[in-house]
């Protein structure tokens, strides 16, 4: 045998091993094959006696593998097997039409309108304030300890007061879910709103001194656009947390339609398998609004110089 | 061509220049309340500055260089003292936009292309859109950095980004140029070729410039006149004139007229005990 037959196959496996889509993804890959596995141990261990417990009640004869193998397609199991929230996931977003009330689509739909103008009214209200915080130390002393308590009192509290007094106002449906959202999302805009807003360097704002450049072109001009790095930060942060918010603001309500209500009628019949696919819908959810800002925050910044 | 004037310390000046005045300062002295005590920054420090001149301040740190510069540029307020920019108030000079701030570093906004760089002061001050771009063109082209319009501030070389800097504080064609050691953080090399650059660029635009600097080759190569400072106080101790002809190059420097000015200048930086540290 030669050197080089006996050189080929290692210099396969590590080409192999060196590949770019190896290399991005191999790392990945494990990770997920490895938590499934998990998963299905821990769906097997936690189902088990509920499946046993099935068989003697009907006084059925059963061996280890007709357990097994309940475990992975009972009804309402304790931890339902990735497969089952896989298939149930699908089948309510592909099964149905969209707008139908049992498809997934549809709860998602109701619940990303609530996020959507949560978000937009939580960002637009935290950099309002991170704007009146940055011009003037009175109101940073009389505002900051507010904001901070606000966030102190768990949103769960608070939601069923919201929509109570929401609703005498005559609010009902949308908006008070949206306004909760939004509750809970301004605040890590102003927070990084307030550091973007100080963020030019010293010299910068002593040249807009020497071109005498006025209080609101100061602002536009130099505040804003320094900002820019801090806001996709903050609203990467906040969005999830208003996806949270809108979730969280259908549960007190005993809505109709909203992922929130899912949860809530999946919890209330043991619908383990549906509070799932709901809770996956919201992941996917969550996971597409970041992308999105960060596909945004990239061509933002590719005009802004971004290397 | 009237000689440039020359103010002995502490001591006011018999009106010396036929030109206009674009500096007048009179007694200015300026202190500092530090946690240690006050530190006079300036004291009773008398400067005149006629139109076209090109006055270096040197010095080593805390003689006050640098704050003699911000207080013409009202970044800074004197204790005491009066002071006239281009026959106005510092503060009337700031709102008139009266001068051009050039500081150690380029500072350019990053997210700005060099062209827009160069609009920046120009959009603050309200210049027609023309206007805007006939003056980024001419300014680009005055500091030899036509063609890098599109590329961004991290694109550019420290050299190339200082020299934008002088575009832009030339850009709305001011009285007076401050610069507060802009080549400080180049190396030699790039530092002697934008001593030329800028020293053509005086010739040309017969700006009146006030220039700080460590390094006392610049000062006496740049300068129509030289003004050694030594620190506490922060005062003048000699005013030196310097009449090279202005068509100069680096060459100079070997020449023993330029070594005796030199010489003087670090004569008077040792009498100020610039050296004791």
């Amino acid at each position: 045998m030669t050197s080089s037959s006996l050189a080929l196959p290692l210099r396969g496996s590590r080409a192999l091993r060196d590949h770019p889509l190896v290399e991005r993804y191999a790392p990945v890959l494990t990770m997920v094959l490895a938590l499934v596995a998990i998963w299905y141990v821990a769906a097997v261990a936690m189902n088990w006696s509920l499946v046993r417990d099935g068989f003697e009640r009907e006084e059925t004869p059963y061996t280890a593998a007709d357990v097994l193998a309940g475990t992975m397609e009972a009804e309402r199991p304790l931890l339902p097997a990735p497969h089952q929230i896989a298939y149930t996931f699908f089948d309510s977003v592909f099964g149905y039409p969209p707008l139908a009330p049992r498809s997934l689509v549809y709860h998602s739909l109701v619940t990303l309108s609530a996020t959507l103008l949560g978000f937009l009214l939580g960002a637009l209200f935290g950099s309002v304030l991170a704007l009146l915080i940055v011009h003037s130390r009175v109101l940073e002393r009389s505002l900051l300890p507010w904001i901070i308590c606000s966030q102190m009192v768990p949103v769960l509290a608070l939601a069923p007061i919201f929509i109570v007094v929401l609703g005498a106002l005559g609010l009902h449906g949308l908006l008070p879910k949206a306004i909760i959202s939004a509750y809970l999302c301004f605040f890590p805009i102003t927070i990084g709103m307030v550091k973007g807003f100080t963020s030019p360097d010293p010299l910068q704002l002593e040249l807009m001194r020497t071109w005498s450049a006025t209080p609101r072109q100061v602002l536009w001009k130099l505040r804003w656009p320094a900002s820019v790095p801090y806001l996709f930060a903050s609203l990467k942060v906040a969005v999830t947390i208003s996806l949270i918010g809108a979730i969280v603001a259908e549960l007190p309500t005993g809505a109709e339609a909203g992922i929130g209500a899912r949860l809530l009628s999946g919890s209330y019949y043991g619908q383990t398998i549906q509070l799932w696919s709901a809770l996956v819908a919201a992941a996917v959810l969550s996971s597409g609004l970041i992308a999105l800002i960060g596909l945004i925050e990239r061509s933002v910044g590719r005009r802004m110089g971004a290397h | 061509m009237p000689k440039p004037s020359l103010s002995p310390p502490n001591e006011p000046v018999a009106n010396p220049a036929q030109r206009r005045l674009v500096v007048d300062a009179q007694r200015i002295s300026l202190t500092f309340d530090t946690a240690d005590g006050q530190v006079e920054a300036l004291s009773n420090v008398n400067l005149e500055v006629a139109e076209g001149e090109f006055v270096s301040f040197i010095g080593p740190s805390g003689c006050g260089k640098t704050t003699m510069l911000r207080v013409i540029a009202d970044l800074q307020q004197p204790s005491s003292g009066t002071l006239l920019v281009n026959g106005m108030s510092a503060e009337q000079a700031r709102l008139a936009r009266s001068y051009g701030y050039v500081f150690q570093a380029p500072a350019l906004f990053p997210w700005r292309t060099i062209e827009k760089n160069l609009k920046l002061p120009l959009e603050i001050m309200g210049y027609s859109e023309i206007e805007q771009q006939q003056r980024i063109g001419r300014y680009l082209a005055m500091v030899n950095l036509t063609g890098f319009e599109r590329k961004f501030p991290w694109q550019l070389s420290g050299g190339m980004q200082q020299r934008v800097s002088i575009a832009r504080a030339l850009s709305f064609d001011p009285a007076l140029l401050l610069m507060d050691e802009p080549f400080g953080a180049l190396d030699e090399i790039v530092r002697d070729h934008l001593n030329e650059q800028l020293l053509q660029l005086w010739r040309s635009t017969g700006k009146t410039v006030l220039f700080v600097t460590h390094s006392i080759p610049e000062a006496v190569f740049l300068s129509t006149r030289i003004v050694v400072m030594s620190p506490r106080p922060g005062r003048i101790i000699d005013v030196i004139d310097c009449d090279f002809p202005t068509d100069r190059s680096l060459e100079i420097r070997e020449t023993p007229e330029f070594l005796k000015v030199a010489q003087r200048v670090r004569n008077g930086l040792r009498a100020g005990h610039s050296y004791d540290e």
